[in-house]
């Protein structure tokens, strides 16, 4: 069996000096940034709010509702459920879509107070071998307790959404390595409803609960 | 001064083991930085502090400080302004004067590193010996840069597009510019003398020598003496205040040695506070940080209604002491405080006195806002997150990918 080695990822945020002051600007915004920037916006806040609050807004829809007043949008923007999206491309696309409609309906659109507009950011991530490392299911246990909450973000969103592996890097070790039930269990977890401290301590439940029923690790 | 194990107990051991890591990555490269003063003000603040970490951390690293006379600082306090809106246009003089002091600057410097990096705009102009020395060459800008003069944003562009990467504290300071621009806001130490843990003893005692009333509300603005930091409009929203509640205003600060304006600014405030005994304006000296420490603690809220602001460290600084802040939506301070969740954003005097009054009459409220300040703090914005952003800024030099294995 190949233990599973926990890694972390540090964030470098980078200014792309593009602003927004209408729905319009944010669309053509949206449109033309990286995709990491896209993945930027709608990430940062699982880590760096992460004793505030479970609801995750995504920073378009904070900005619409706060900035420019358009609660409708900006709640249709915040529910976009991004555990459905497997590629970044296709999240742009929904943000896209959802904007240009709204587009259509208005004539006359709102623009944010100077100082106001929205600033587009993107981010780089620089990914280092933690020491621990697990050989069986105890182990994996015992590392979910010691291990930052940057490496359950890494391994649950980041290795998914931005590292375009499709599933979490926990269920493809547990599934490989015969743990077919508790893996599904995992990947079937929406971690966006959870604070990274919450999410943390529903994983080492389920671990908790497998090793329970089934003994052997 | 602390030790880098010293912050395990503060921040985690796994935060420090990373930062071995990361400087391991850069053996054999040298980092040269470059400011205009080794004292007063928050850049030379975090540099003493973060240059001894990083040559813990076994980063070899330097700091030198440029030279100049009583013209050249005056050159650069009217460019500083001029950064922050104000209306000021560079005479040819004085473009040539400043050239010529960084160009003698740059002939002065025997030692140079592989990756030098600049601080503000006073030594931007050294980028002239990268033609020379073919290293990588970083420029951090401190101040806020969302409004710059026109004339003066393109005199310093024509250096800046030159570095390989630039470096800002908000979102807000950013430009248009072809080379990268990264995010790196500034932090505090938990374990300086301005922010450690002091004893009730020498609070008590440090007001007891101003003659404050620890008895009796106490509002603090601690920030040098600029008109920038708004002290008058200070006065004028405690008055407001003063109306209805009684309450103590410390104004506490003093000049930096690049600052040749503060002592104007100083004159006029004491002028403003002399009738009013319960205004105490202290401008104390440059290593005043315990005293500082202990007027913060000692205060039931902190104001800081700067009209303009880099990041806003004193911000900072309060809310790592769970104080409640009222501070204005400028520069980074949206960045530390959300609106009544870690404290109060204020746009006028008016809005700055209301807000007191709140705060006053609800210490239960008060203290809340004080308490999500801090863990904001604790989580983003001390040194140790600082230093870390650094090691990645002089990594990513040399690596461009959107996603680094080290």
């Amino acid at each position: 069996m190949e233990p599973f080695h926990f890694h972390t990822r540090i964030i470098q945020v980078e200014l792309l000096g593009i602003t927004a002051s209408s729905v319009r600007e944010l669309l053509a915004g949206i449109k033309r940034v990286p995709a990491a920037s896209i993945y930027h916006h709608t990430h940062h806040y699982l880590e760096q709010h992460r004793y505030f609050s479970p609801e995750h807004p995504n920073d378009f829809s904070y900005w619409i509702t706060t900035s420019l007043g358009i609660k409708s949008l900006g709640e249709e923007i915040a529910s976009v459920d991004l555990v459905q999206f497997k590629d970044i491309e296709s999240l742009r696309q929904r943000f896209v879509e959802i904007l240009d409609s709204y587009l259509q309906r208005i004539k006359k659109p709102r623009m944010c107070l100077k100082g106001e507009e929205f600033r587009f950011l993107s981010s780089r991530i620089f990914i280092l071998p933690t020491p621990f490392k697990a050989n069986n299911l105890e182990e994996f246990l015992e590392c979910l307790r010691k291990i930052t909450i940057h490496s359950i973000y890494f391994h649950t969103f980041e290795a998914r959404l931005r590292l375009k592996k499709e599933d979490n890097d926990f269920s493809y070790w547990l599934r490989d390595n015969g743990w077919q039930a508790l893996a599904d269990k995992l990947s079937c977890l929406d971690p966006y409803t959870y604070t990274l401290e919450g999410l943390r301590n529903k994983i080492i439940d389920l671990v908790k609960e497998e090793i329970k029923n089934n003994g052997q690790t | 001064m602390a030790k880098l194990e010293e912050y395990r107990s503060i921040v985690g051991g796994e935060i420090i083991d990373e930062l071995y890591l990361l400087a391991q990555k850069l053996k054999g490269i040298s980092i040269q930085n470059i400011n205009s003063t080794s004292f007063g003000g928050g850049v030379a603040e975090i540099l003493g502090r973060i240059v001894p970490l990083l040559q813990e951390l076994g980063v070899d690293v330097w700091w030198d400080v440029i030279k100049g006379d009583e013209n050249f600082f005056a050159i650069t306090k009217r460019i500083h302004n001029s950064l922050h809106g104000a209306n000021i246009i560079l005479s040819r003089r004085e473009k040539d004067y400043f050239l010529s002091v960084n160009r003698q600057n740059g002939a002065r410097l025997s030692r140079w590193g592989d990756i030098v990096f600049i601080h503000d705009p006073q030594p931007v102009a050294l980028i002239e010996e990268k033609a020379r020395l073919k290293n990588k060459w970083i420029w951090r800008c401190h101040i806020d840069f969302s409004a710059p003069q026109p004339d003066t944003w393109l005199f310093l562009r024509r250096f800046i597009i030159r570095y390989d990467s630039s470096v800002f504290s908000a979102p807000a300071f950013a430009r248009r510019l072809k080379i990268p621009q990264i995010l790196i806001s500034p932090s505090i130490d938990p374990l300086s003398e301005k922010n450690c843990p002091l004893e009730d003893s020498y609070i008590d005692s440090v007001l007891c020598r101003y003659g404050i009333d620890k008895k009796r509300p106490l509002i603090t603005q601690v920030s040098r003496f600029d008109y920038l930091k708004d002290p008058l409009g200070v006065i004028k929203a405690y008055r407001l205040v003063k109306k209805y509640t009684d309450c103590q205003l410390v104004l506490a600060g003093g000049a930096a040695g690049d600052d040749p304006e503060g002592e104007k600014i100083l004159a006029a405030v004491q002028e403003e506070a002399r009738q009013d005994r319960d205004i105490f304006v202290l401008n104390l000296p440059p290593d005043s940080h315990r005293e500082i420490n202990a007027l913060q603690r000692a205060s039931t809220l902190i104001l800081q209604k700067s009209l303009r602001e880099g990041f806003g460290l004193t911000v900072t600084e309060a809310l790592w002491k769970k104080k409640p802040v009222i501070a204005s939506c400028v520069g980074g301070i949206p960045l530390q405080i959300a609106h009544k969740y870690s404290g109060i954003l204020t746009y006028t005097i008016e809005g700055t006195a209301y807000w007191i009054k709140q705060l006053l009459h609800e210490p239960a409220y008060a203290q809340r806002l004080g308490r999500n300040g801090y863990a904001h703090i604790k989580n983003n914005f001390l040194i140790t997150r600082h230093i870390q952003d650094y090691l990645l800024l002089f990594l990513s030099l040399s690596n461009t990918n959107d996603t680094v294995y080290l």
